[in-house]
Order: C-alpha cells, then structure tokens, then sequence
C-alpha cells in the first residue's frame, strides 16, 4: 500500500449505516450515518457505551463486514474485502497455544504467506526487543502474565508493519495498574513507530490520555455524539493525568454520555 | 508446595510415599479381600475364581499363546481406531466448515450412533463374512462418534477473533482449518482418542464374540462356555492391562506431539 498524500485521509466513513437483519424480529439498526475521516498518523479513540457499535465500526475497517449504506475507504480505496497494511489486536491477547512467544510474533507471515523466513524471524526479535521482552522469545504464552501476553499480541500485529494499527479495547481484561503502564508502553511503541491507530474503548481517562481526538458515540442505533480534539501537549507523561485541562475533557466527556439518556 | 509445612521431615516423606503409593494399596487390599472371601467361604471356582487361581491359569498358558490371542485382538482394535480418525477428522471438518453438510449429515450420523453395536454386530459378520473386514467395522463403528463430535467441538470452539484475525489477512480457508482450528481442536481430539482405546478394543471383543478362532475375546467366551472361569478371568485381566496400555499410549502421543493441549490450569 503506497503512502497516502498528506492531503488525503487514511481512513474515511460516508454516510455509513449497518444493519443487522434479526431472526423473528425488525432489524436491528448497529450503526446510522456515519461522516468522519481520520489523518495520516492520527491516534483516534472511539468512546461509548456497550451496544454503540464501536466493534461494528471496527469490523467495517478491517473489511470483514459490508456496511449496509455508504461506504467505508482506506487508502482512498472502497473497503470490499480485508485491505493490507492493517493490525488487529483484540481485547484478549489470544496467542496461539502451541506456539513460542517468537513464533506468535511471526504467524502473520506464516499464516498469511505460509513461510517465516529469516528476515521475519529478525523483525520478531527487533518488535520483542521494543516492547521489553526479548529474554521472553523462546517461552510459551502461557508462562507470561496478562500484560506481557497482551504485549505480544501488539507485537504480532505490528510484524507486517502495517499503516492502521485497528485496537478492540485492548487493556479492558488488565488490572487497572497494568492498563496505566500498557497506556504508556503503546505511546511509547506509536512515537516510535507512527501509525494511524484507531482504539476503541469504555475508559474516559484512557481515551483522554491516548488519543489526538475522540469519536464519542451514543447507542442503539450507534451514532456519533461528538467528535472532540483532545489538544494535551505530548509527550503525554504520568503527568498528563493532573493535567487541569485532562479533568476538564474528561469531564465534559462524561456530561455528554450522561445526557444522552432519555429525558422524561 | 507450601513452605510453611510445620511438621518434621520425616513425617511430610511418609505422606508423601503413602499419597503416591495409595492407588497400588487400595488394589492389594481389594485383592487380599477377594482371595480371602473366596477361600472362607470356600465359593467354587466356576462362580468366582480367586486371584491365585486366575494367575495361575494365567502362567500355564504359554507365552506364544497369550501373545497370539493379544495381537489378533490388538490388530483390530488399531485398524478400526486408525479408521475411525482418518474418517472421523475430515468429517468433523466438514460439519463444522459446512452448514449444509451438518444439516445433511449429523442427522445420519446420529442414526447410526444409535445402533447398538453388539445388536449389528452378528449382522455385519454374515453381511461381510469372516475377515478381518467385518471386525475392524464393528470397532469403527463403536470408535468413530466420539472422535466426530469432539473434533467438531473442538474445531467450533476456536476463538471467533482469530478467525477475523485470519480473515482480515486474507489466508484462506485451508490455511484457517490446519493452521487455527485443527490446533485449537487438539485438546478436544485427545480426549476423545483416549475414550476411544478402550471403545475400540470393546468392538474388537464384541466382534470376536460372534465370530472368531483367536483374540482375547475369542478366549474369554471360549473359557467361560467350557466353565473355566479362571482362565477367562486371566483373559480379562490381560484385556485390562491391554485396554490401560493403549490409553497411556495415547496419553504418551499427546505428550510428545502436542504438550500444550495437556490440562489447562
């Protein structure tokens, strides 16, 4: 996939609605008329309750789900089956079992292209090495805790380097001490390698401390609420969580889902 | 293990020896109990032999003999279960990839699962004769089921985010069986194949029960029409030792080609 111009967004939804068709039932209405872009190294949170569609949103990106009406781009391309240049990682590492730490890091190639060469095992090792756990190549998933675990699922889906680095509430089944540290980790990893990040997540302060701008969306059907620029200076630190500024985004964040509620 | 044990060593070893030796005790008592209860109450040895009786008859009967009537059994018993899986894993694939092959075949499949085996059993044998063909059926028969329905649990249970991780990199449908599904089933197929040892020495047996000139089977009914109880007993006792090696070969299989599907904590 050729750089896009700076001009040009990476990633951008028209009008897009989803609909699910529901057996002995109306159709359930996911996602309704969404407009928006995202830039070229853009860290985008999207934020909302359950049952907004932030998954669906996700999904539509990833290629694996048509919308219903308009149309879902990356790279100026209509997204019509799964593009390239796009990691996943989920809210559970889910790691291969049967796999060392290294081979789980190089199984995109191997399950995309079927071989892992040396070049891959080598950029493996340089992904390990980044996210601090290098002496851990040889061991098994099972023998490391959740947040290395879920480390390793970063690494895997940064080994084919792609441009849109896709995360499904990623730290949500971490402790809340590992979800800070995990917070800071994927910063450090995005500044190091810039990509456009779409993050998906229930956490105000997560999304606060994160991202470049904040997509807050209202449920059934989903729909955007506000889009909102998050303008904390970065390097965003430990700091940024005192930060008079963070507490009144995050504040104002929580006002608009709490109003969304029906008014009687 | 807890480091804050407050008892002596000597006594923390004894426990441990007696935990590890338990099994072997509670057998030994069973079987002092069971020559006891035969000698006192003097029960005659068409009913219940004792267990000096039943290993006496075990070593008068010469090695060549007991080895020729194990591997008869044992060679049926591999053949159906080896069929079984090579039937079995493809099927499996089938139901859990294919929703009209599930709607068209799971239904068959459970009608003959349904059959009692030792009621078909006399009726393949007439339908295909005295070979070996007819007895490695009946083990299939008895062996197959299992393997189908836990591989294609196993196969269904496979995380559904891997599969989109699969699909969003476009790997295809073969490489998302061998390389996701078939490795997640693993635990799954294990334990069916362990089931599966001793279903298949059973269709062995049953089938040497209707039809056969040797085989354990063959010898216990054999032993038992002519009141020998203690030699069928002796047949019993290597078809259990048989049934259990075969189990821990398994065991040993899973061990060596995929550790990681062994118990998860």
């Amino acid at each position: 996939m050729p750089p896009a111009p700076a001009t040009q967004p990476v990633i951008r939804f028209d009008g897009v609605s989803q609909v699910f068709p529901v057996r002995h039932g109306s159709p359930v209405t996911a996602l309704e008329g969404l407009d928006f872009t995202v830039a070229r190294n853009e860290f985008l949170a999207v934020l909302g309750p359950s049952g907004c569609g932030k998954s669906t949103l996700l999904r539509q990106i990833s290629g694996l789900l048509r919308p219903s009406k308009g149309s879902v781009s990356v790279f100026g391309q209509s997204v019509t089956e799964p593009p390239d240049g796009v990691g996943i990682v989920f809210q559970k590492p889910n790691l291969l079992p049967w796999y060392n730490v290294r081979d789980n890091v190089t199984f995109p190639m191997r399950h995309k292209y079927g071989y892992v060469g040396k070049d891959d095992r080598r950029r493996a090792d340089e992904l390990l090495e980044m996210i601090g756990l290098a002496d851990f190549a040889a061991r098994r998933p099972d023998e490391l805790s959740g947040g290395m675990q879920q480390r390793v699922a970063i690494a895997r889906a940064l080994l084919l380097d792609p441009d849109i680095l896709l995360m499904d509430e990623p730290f949500s089944a971490l402790d809340a001490l590992t979800r800070d540290e995990m917070s800071f980790e994927l910063l450090r990893i995005w500044q190091e390698r810039p990509k456009t990040v779409i993050f998906i997540t229930h956490s105000i302060p997560e999304a606060v401390l994160l991202s470049d701008r904040i997509i807050v969306m209202a449920p059934r059907p989903g729909r955007v609420r506000e889009i909102i620029n998050v303008d904390l200076p970065r390097p965003r630190t430990i700091d940024t969580f005192s930060a008079h500024r963070f507490s009144a985004l995050a504040n104002h964040i929580r006002d608009q889902l709490f109003t969304i509620k029906p008014k009687v | 293990m807890s480091r804050t044990d407050a008892r002596p060593r000597p006594a923390v070893f004894l426990l441990r020896w007696f935990d590890a030796a338990m099994p072997v005790l509670t057998f030994v008592v069973l079987v002092l109990f069971w020559e006891a209860v035969v000698r006192v109450f003097s029960i005659p040895a068409f009913l219940l032999p004792a267990p000096s009786a039943i290993l006496s008859s075990m070593v008068s009967v010469d090695v060549g003999q007991w080895a020729k009537h194990v591997w008869a059994t044992l060679r049926v018993a591999l053949m159906g279960y080896v069929l079984a899986i090579l039937v079995s894993v493809p099927l499996a694939v089938a139901l859990a990839t294919s929703r009209s092959m599930s709607r068209s075949l799971y239904p068959l499949l459970v009608v003959v699962q349904s059959m009692p085996v030792v009621a078909i059993a006399p009726i393949i044998v007439v339908s295909l004769g005295a070979g070996d063909l007819p007895r490695v059926l009946i083990a299939f028969l008895i062996t197959f089921f299992p393997i189908v329905v836990s591989t294609t649990t196993g196969l269904m249970a496979t995380p559904p985010e891997l599969i989109e991780l699969s699909r969003s990199l476009r790997a295809g449908r073969s490489r998302e069986i061998w390389h996701i599904r078939l490795p997640y089933a693993m635990p799954h197929v294990f334990s069916a194949l362990r089931i599966c040892t001793t279903l298949s020495l059973i269709g062995a047996v049953v089938a040497e029960f209707v039809t056969a000139d040797k085989g354990l089977g063959y010898y216990i009914s054999f032993s038992t029409s002519n009141l020998r109880m203690d030699a069928a007993f002796a047949g019993l006792a290597l078809m259990v030792t048989l049934s259990l090696g075969f189990f821990r070969l398994i065991d040993l299989v899973q061990r060596v080609l995929a550790p990681w599907s062994r118990v998860k904590g």
